[in-house]
């Protein structure tokens, strides 16, 4: 415990200096924006700011990137509470609460419960993070090949299993990113895959056009033709106080909200929108008067608003202490980081010191940020919602040729993500999740080496997976979360499974 | 949202059942195109080892969405309201992508929001030449000389 003190006190020496505070500020403020724009998720955000942060310090670029995507957490709760537009997907539940709040004169106290429920589970998030990643490093150090292969078939597993639409929808979604994770260069054997003579192909697609074209590109082909609804009055900032018994029954929510969050986070998936519809699903259960709820119940806004920030936080535990991504926008902070030749895993904590407890005092610092930022400041955020979306939309198409182009200053990026674009649009009309092609994409290099190399240590036999302690409970647990996300199709009652009861068939 | 009861009339074809078979095909073709690799062996995969088992569960798993899609909303029930317009953005920006090394990224990007606001959204020209010229010199300025990102210019120089 004093060690870890003593870490967060060089963190926080690290945090607080005046360049790295700038960072955390401007990734917060540029988060908000980005939350609150529809069309702009934190992936698309961070993705286009990526190469911005190729000549700063590899502390600097994590702290301003991690501020982008939490920032986005916070920023998408305004315009779902007052416009009932969700920024992003993880701000969707809190449309139906926040803006039945918004029509009854309460919009400020919504706001606030969304600023301070955002603040304590990231907070508590970062809390977890301090004591549970070094933990997770020092474990991970016992993991081979097998074992990563196991983790990372696992995290496949449980995606398919917590998506909560169609299992063989989401696992093809998977598969279909793992094979354009094929796409280059073998590492092993050096032969050069599915490159179609294309010679910028051979480095493999990375996963900035392709996350770009599937979230970004696609989110605007199918809402360039709506407009945003009329703005509600600014609320004042006396307006924003929240009375007693509101805060009295945010509590409970917002305590619940970040716990669930923050486990949810460390889950492979969108853990960020999971969490959120999950976390209303438990609000609306454990009311005495669940009538109250899609009626402007407080808890409602509290407890999604406190588990997608928590989940935010939860995702970069994975990330920092196995170097394994649970999310893209995970990913493309992984790639960030090796951009300055720093490779996150179980090393990272040790080696890197300053980056890892730097980064866990930054959040802490941009947490107290975000908080002055969404209160007093909120006029201000909802006043840039004001521009048409029509001239919103064009600058954002622009905004992501730009982002693209410039991380491998390459045109075929730009025609990568304007494909991915069409086949996201084309995707999301037939009802796929997106999601686990994004991850796949990430996963498929490290499971493709992971398992080759175990089965070359075995001399060709699979029994190797289960061997191994580590890897067949992960393979375990892996195939129960398949069984079980198999039950509702195999079973002939019609009464829901807890996913769909928590409204998570709306996610995919 | 992809589940609807069918209607009791005539047999219509199912959105799953479509995607699924999407699916397969691309499972197909993937299989098609690793024949090129060598597979190895079990105890030294090769490189088309892995591409080979992913070619079995796409087409596994298309199989099974098209299998369980008898019950998925109606192919003509999709609505694709939006799709002309979608379809005339991305060609938009495809164009500007052949144009970026060609005319240079402040040309490109002008002219880019130029046929976004002006033809596609029919704003006012005053409007339409601040927005087009203003963004492309402004995030010039911001990414290629603030942040030192390489933009690129022009034959002529801008």
């Amino acid at each position: 415990m004093v060690e870890t003190f003593n870490n967060l006190l060089l963190g926080f020496s690290v945090a607080l200096q005046p360049q790295v505070l700038m960072y955390a500020f401007v990734g917060c403020f540029i988060g908000t924006l980005v939350g609150m724009l529809p069309g702009v998720g934190p992936l698309a955000g961070i993705s286009m700011l990526l190469p911005a942060t190729f000549g700063l310090d590899p502390i600097i670029a994590i702290v301003l990137l991690a501020g982008v995507y939490y920032g986005a957490m916070y920023g998408g709760s305004t315009t779902s509470i007052l416009i009932r537009l969700p920024g992003e997907a993880a701000s969707v539940m809190t449309c139906i609460d926040g803006y039945a709040m918004t029509q009854q004169g309460r919009a400020g106290p919504a706001l606030a419960i969304a600023a301070i429920g955002s603040f304590v589970a990231g907070t508590l998030g970062v809390v977890g993070l301090m004591l549970l990643a070094p933990t997770l490093a020092t474990f991970a150090l016992r993991f081979g090949p097998p074992e990563y292969t196991a983790l990372l078939l696992m995290g496949l597993l449980v995606l398919a299993y917590m998506t909560g639409g169609s299992i063989p929808k989401t696992l093809a979604m998977a598969g279909f990113g793992l094979m354009l994770g094929m796409i280059g260069i073998d590492a092993m054997s050096g032969y050069t895959r599915f490159s179609f003579e294309v010679v910028e192909l051979s480095d493999g697609i990375g996963i900035v056009p392709v996350a770009v074209g599937l979230f970004g590109i696609s989110e605007i082909l199918l809402t360039a033709t709506q407009d945003i609804p009329s703005l509600p009055k600014n609320p004042s900032l006396r307006e924003l106080m929240p009375s007693r018994t509101e805060f009295k029954q945010s509590i409970g929510p917002i305590a619940r909200g970040s716990a669930l969050g923050f486990l949810i986070g460390i889950i492979p998936g969108s853990a960020h929108i999971i969490s959120s519809f999950i976390s209303y699903g438990v609000e609306r259960r454990v009311s005495k008067t669940p009538e109250r709820f899609g009626h402007g119940a407080i808890e409602g806004v509290a407890g999604p608003e406190s588990a997608n920030n928590a989940a935010a936080t939860g995702a970069f535990i994975p990330m920092m202490a196995l170097g394994v991504p649970t999310s893209p926008v995970t990913a493309v902070m992984i790639a960030a980081i090796m951009v300055h030749g720093i490779s996150p895993g179980p090393m990272l904590i040790t080696e890197q010191p300053k980056l890892f407890w730097g980064f866990v005092a930054s959040m802490y610092v941009g947490n107290v940020v975000l908080l002055i930022l969404n209160l007093p400041l909120v006029g201000l955020f909802v006043s840039l919602l004001r521009i048409p979306y029509s001239y919103l939309y064009p600058c954002i198409l622009a905004f992501c040729i730009l982002g693209c182009y410039s991380v491998s200053n390459s045109v075929v990026d730009v025609w990568i993500m304007l494909s991915m674009g069409g086949v996201g649009y084309a995707l999301r009309k037939f009802g796929f999740d997106l999601a686990p092609v994004a991850l796949g994409l990430v996963l498929a290099p490290m499971l493709e080496l992971s398992l080759r190399q175990s089965l070359a240590m075995s001399a060709g036999s699979y029994a190797i997976f289960i061997e191994r302690p580590i890897s067949a409970v992960m393979l375990g647990f892996g195939m129960l979360m398949l069984l079980f996300s198999l039950k509702p199709l195999l079973s002939k009652s019609n009464k829901k499974d807890w996913r769909s009861s928590a409204g998570l068939d709306e996610v995919s | 949202m992809d589940r609807q009861p069918a209607p009791s009339g005539g047999r219509q074809l199912r959105s799953d059942q479509v995607s699924g078979l999407m699916l397969v095909a691309l499972a197909l073709y993937v299989w098609w195109m690793n024949r090129a690799y060598p597979m190895g062996s079990l105890s030294e995969p090769g490189p088309g080892y892995v591409p080979f088992l992913l070619a079995i569960f796409m087409g596994v798993m298309g199989l099974l969405v098209a299998l369980s899609g008898g019950k998925s909303m109606p192919l003509a029930a999709i609505q694709w309201t939006e799709a002309k317009r979608a379809i005339a953005l991305l060609a938009a920006c495809g164009v500007a992508a052949y144009a970026l090394e060609r005319l240079g990224y402040r040309i490109t990007m002008a002219a880019l929001l130029v046929f976004f606001l002006g033809v596609m959204e029919r704003r006012k020209p005053i409007m339409v030449a601040t927005v087009g010229i203003g963004f492309s010199l402004v995030t010039y300025y911001l990414f290629a000389m603030l942040l030192r990102v390489p933009l690129p210019v022009s034959p002529w120089g801008f």
